[in-house]
């Protein structure tokens, strides 16, 4: 990058900006490449699937005869395993009879539903992460202190948590000037989940500086608030970066297990649960329901992977001549 | 003014420095050194790795505490100095932030003294003007060699108009013929702002080149080994090749090769 | 001994001050039935109830490991392949990134219809699933994240490709692979559990937690909970030993000049 010996700004500017250009050509091709990446391994997985079902007798054959190397076999029958085809024919279908909705409509509204949970849970989750790093770093002590229970605190499993939530949302929280919905304690739900990549991450890019920045942050005499601000922030943000994809994905999670050990309606969580309790009327449908949970993770996932992009562009944009 | 007059810039003495004191890693890095710097001097430290010229500089930035000793800048001890920013820094890694622009880079110590947008701004322009930057300030510092790095570093540690200038090894990094190049800016630069300049550097021509004084430090534990005065007047092109260059970088070099007898003795 | 102590006490003492104010506030306030009860009631239950967490926290139990054990080994062979071949490492890693973000624990009502609804067959794949994605996406950017210069001096020695890989590849992964680990036991017992609300064995913690919170035996749902952290904090402890094990000398950098 700084190979280009010259010291005549117009030739410099121009160099910069031919690289530049090279390197949104680079991000595009490798885009598209990463998009078919995903379709072929789409492809592979479906052919799996079909293939798996294909020996057909022969799974059966051997869960009789080796019980135990046959526990590892997943049945291959219609019920368990529907065949493609039909799984996809059954989005057009409504879910019951009679209902005017086809079951594409359904999750996808359920999907926006717990979509919305898994945002408020993400935004909540990064400033509660950057804010508890902001806190730790101020002292030492603090940081070792409590860091042992933020990491125990992921250790609790949410089907404890979410009704213990959900609970206290219905009934301590009526001093509020607005009602509190059971949907909104699981984006609290899904905040308790995304804050602590966040936190990580951002302590570790708040301490991430070299010793000579700070050093010269002293030769300043510089208060811890400017350090704060001035260097360990902007420095953090890479990491901050990367630990929002994992945040992101946490929330989704969250929601979608909140909604359905805190028995919320509306989201993808319950349609799951209420498929799954009525699989043998229609195995299809929980297939269906399922892929709308898988394809809500990796929309969320390329969302942010967009956003991150797009502020990085935004920054070189920033750089042209003041 | 008679030089004398006014307050040392740089006044070590006795200073000794211990790190980690007590513990089985205990290192004696200075013993017992004095170290004066008058007002606008040029002044190099050299010695070998590890022989605590690093240390020194830092214990004048006031980046570091001695075990004993005291260190006074401009008369005051060295972290009311640091505290009133009578010096600027330079390191052998440019140091710059990679998020913020050559200007705003070069901006970063007058933005914490509350200087207006406009009065940095201006400022930032003539420093980059002074090391021959001019233009970049928009770039940001992965699009800079080395060398230029290092430049917007200087115009950064000058950008408020410290009256000292403490610098660590800044053209450790870079290629002989940037670094010679680098050597002639610097000298122009500390005879436009009549700064005191104290230098480190492994590098005896460098040391001799720049200095009016060449500090010769002996291995750990750090003492003066000896203070090599260098007179070669008016710098350009042709001293580097000059006999009176030539002598002189020999004189440094046997003061380093010479045991310690820690009396600081005059060739 | 004072530093491990040193290191060891501002946590003791953030844990001990938590646990007293917790008391004291629950005993002070004392709401009816409240769904968090006081320390002193879960450990009360969870001593009254010890046959059946034991047994539960064995069938939880077996369900990590041996998701842990299948899923790390996979990550890492799978790490190992695919380092070899940098096209490999451009478009797998990628897809193991972005497949990563699909909530696992959604498949698991699948999963249960595949193995059948006591089986925990289905709990171990779910485990596997999720310790084997951050496994595999560390390991194999440890393992690729190599000095360009180390790897040279190698090859100006004659090594072989596997030798370069035992001396520079999987040293410099170990890091790598630890971090993932760590997160792995964390999310290995999370998942067991939460998995078995779908289905599994019906004496794990997972039914045991959930039926006790359906009876409003709070203290009971927490105790069990409680066992839950234990098995994940005795791993986590478990993969730090290895950790210090495997890399020595990572230690003398931590313990380094503290100036």
């Amino acid at each position: 990058m700084t190979a280009t010996s010259t010291s005549d700004p117009a030739e410099y500017a121009a160099v910069t900006e031919e690289l530049r250009r090279y390197e949104r050509r680079q991000a595009a091709r490798q885009a598209i490449r990463r998009v078919v990446v995903f379709a072929v391994f789409l492809v592979v997985l479906a052919f799996t699937y079909t293939g798996y079902k294909a020996f057909g007798t022969a799974v059966d054959d051997a869960q009789t005869h080796w019980p135990v190397v046959g526990s590892f076999l997943p049945r291959s029958d219609n019920l368990t395993m529907p065949p493609i085809p039909d799984i996809i024919l059954e989005i057009a279908e409504p879910p019951q009879r009679g209902q005017p909705k086809v079951l594409g409509a359904f999750v996808f509204e359920a999907a926006m539903f717990t979509l919305r949970e898994a945002a408020i849970g993400f935004f909540l989750g990064a400033l509660l992460g950057i804010g508890i790093a902001i806190v730790l770093i101020r002292s030492k002590w603090l940081e070792r202190g409590v860091s042992p229970y933020i990491v125990a605190s992921q250790t609790i499993p949410l089907i404890a948590i979410a009704p213990i939530v959900v609970i206290w949302g219905r009934t301590r929280l009526d001093w509020l000037p607005f009602e509190w919905q059971d949907w909104m304690s699981v984006a609290i739900i899904a905040m308790y989940l995304a804050f602590f990549p966040v936190a990580v991450n951002g302590l570790r890019g708040l301490q991430s500086p070299r010793p000579e920045a700070f050093e010269l942050m002293r030769s300043y005499a510089a208060k811890p608030r400017q350090e704060l601000v001035k260097l360990r922030l902007p420095a953090s943000m890479p990491y901050i970066f990367a630990a929002l994809k994992l945040a992101a994905t946490a929330a989704v999670i969250g929601a979608i297990v909140g909604e359905i050990s805190a028995g919320v309606r509306g989201g993808l969580g319950r349609l799951i649960l209420e498929f799954a309790s009525r699989y043998t009327t229609g195995p299809e449908r929980l297939y269906v329901s399922v892929l709308g949970a898988a394809a809500l993770g990796i929309f969320v996932f390329a969302l942010i992977s967009l956003a991150q992009r797009f502020v990085r562009s935004a920054r070189l944009q920033e750089s042209e001549p003041a | 003014m008679n030089k004398d007059d006014r307050d040392q810039a740089v006044e070590a003495t006795s200073v000794t420095k211990v790190f980690n004191q007590g513990k089985p890693n205990e290192v004696l890095a200075l013993d017992d050194v004095s170290v004066a710097v008058a007002q606008r001097e040029f002044l190099s430290l050299i010695g070998p790795s590890g022989c605590g010229k690093s240390t020194m500089l830092r214990l004048m930035a006031a980046l570091t505490h001695p075990s004993e000793g005291t260190v006074l800048v401009n008369g005051k001890p060295a972290d009311q100095a640091r505290r009133d920013r009578d010096y600027g820094m330079a390191f052998q890694t440019a140091g710059l932030f990679d998020w913020r622009t050559v200007s705003q880079n070069v901006e970063l110590p007058l933005q914490l003294m509350g200087w207006s947008k406009s009065d940095r701004r201006r400022r930032a322009t003539e420093m980059l003007d002074l090391v021959r930057l001019e233009g970049f300030g928009g770039h940001y510092p992965r699009e800079l060699s080395g060398g230029m790095q290092q430049r917007v570093a200087i115009a950064r540690a000058l950008s408020f108009s410290p009256s000292i200038l403490f610098m660590d090894e800044p053209f450790g990094a870079l290629d002989e013929i940037t670094r010679e190049h680098m050597q002639t800016e610097l000298l122009r630069i500390w005879d436009e702002t009549d700064t005191t300049v104290v230098f480190v550097t492994h590098s005896i021509p460098e040391a001799v080149f720049l200095s009016e004084r060449v500090l010769v430090m002996s291995p750990r534990p750090g003492r003066i080994a000896a203070v090599i005065p260098v007179d070669l007047g008016e710098r350009n092109f042709d001293t580097r090749e000059s006999t009176e260059f030539f002598e002189r970088v020999t004189a440094v070099r046997k003061a380093l090769r010479q045991p310690d007898d820690g009396t600081g003795q005059l060739l | 001994m004072t530093e491990r102590l040193r290191s060891v006490s501002p946590p003791l003492v953030v844990g001990i001050g938590g646990l007293l104010a917790w008391e004291l506030v629950l005993g002070v306030v004392q709401p009816k039935g409240f769904v968090l009860p006081a320390p002193s009631a879960i450990l009360a239950s969870l001593i009254e109830n010890q046959a059946v967490i034991v047994t539960a926290v064995q069938s939880t139990g077996f369900v990590v490991i041996t998701g842990l054990l299948f899923g790390v080994t996979v990550g890492v062979l799978a790490a190992l392949a695919v380092s070899r071949f940098r096209l490999a490492d451009e478009t797998i890693t990628p897809l193991a990134v972005a497949v990563s973000a699909i909530p696992i624990i959604a498949l698991a009502p699948i999963f249960n219809a595949w193995f059948g609804l006591t089986s925990p067959r289905s709990n171990q794949l779910v485990v596997t699933l999720l310790v084997f994605f951050p496994i595999f996406i560390n390991t194999t950017r440890g393992l690729t994240d190599t000095d360009p210069d180390q790897i040279d001096l190698m090859r100006s020695y004659g090594a072989s490709r596997w030798q370069i890989t035992k001396e520079v590849r999987i040293p410099s992964a170990m890091p790598f692979f630890f971090t993932a680990l760590k997160i792995a036991v964390a999310l290995a017992v999370i998942a067991a559990i939460v998995s078995e609300y779908f289905g599994g064995r019906q004496d794990a913690l997972g039914p045991l937690i959930v039926q006790n919170a359906g009876f409003a035996r709070f203290a009971a749902a927490w105790a069990a909970v409680l066992a839950g952290s234990l098995i994940g904090i005795g791993l986590y402890a478990l993969a730090r030993l290895a950790e210090r094990l495997a890399m020595p000398w990572q230690e003398a950098v931590n313990a380094g000049v503290d100036d």
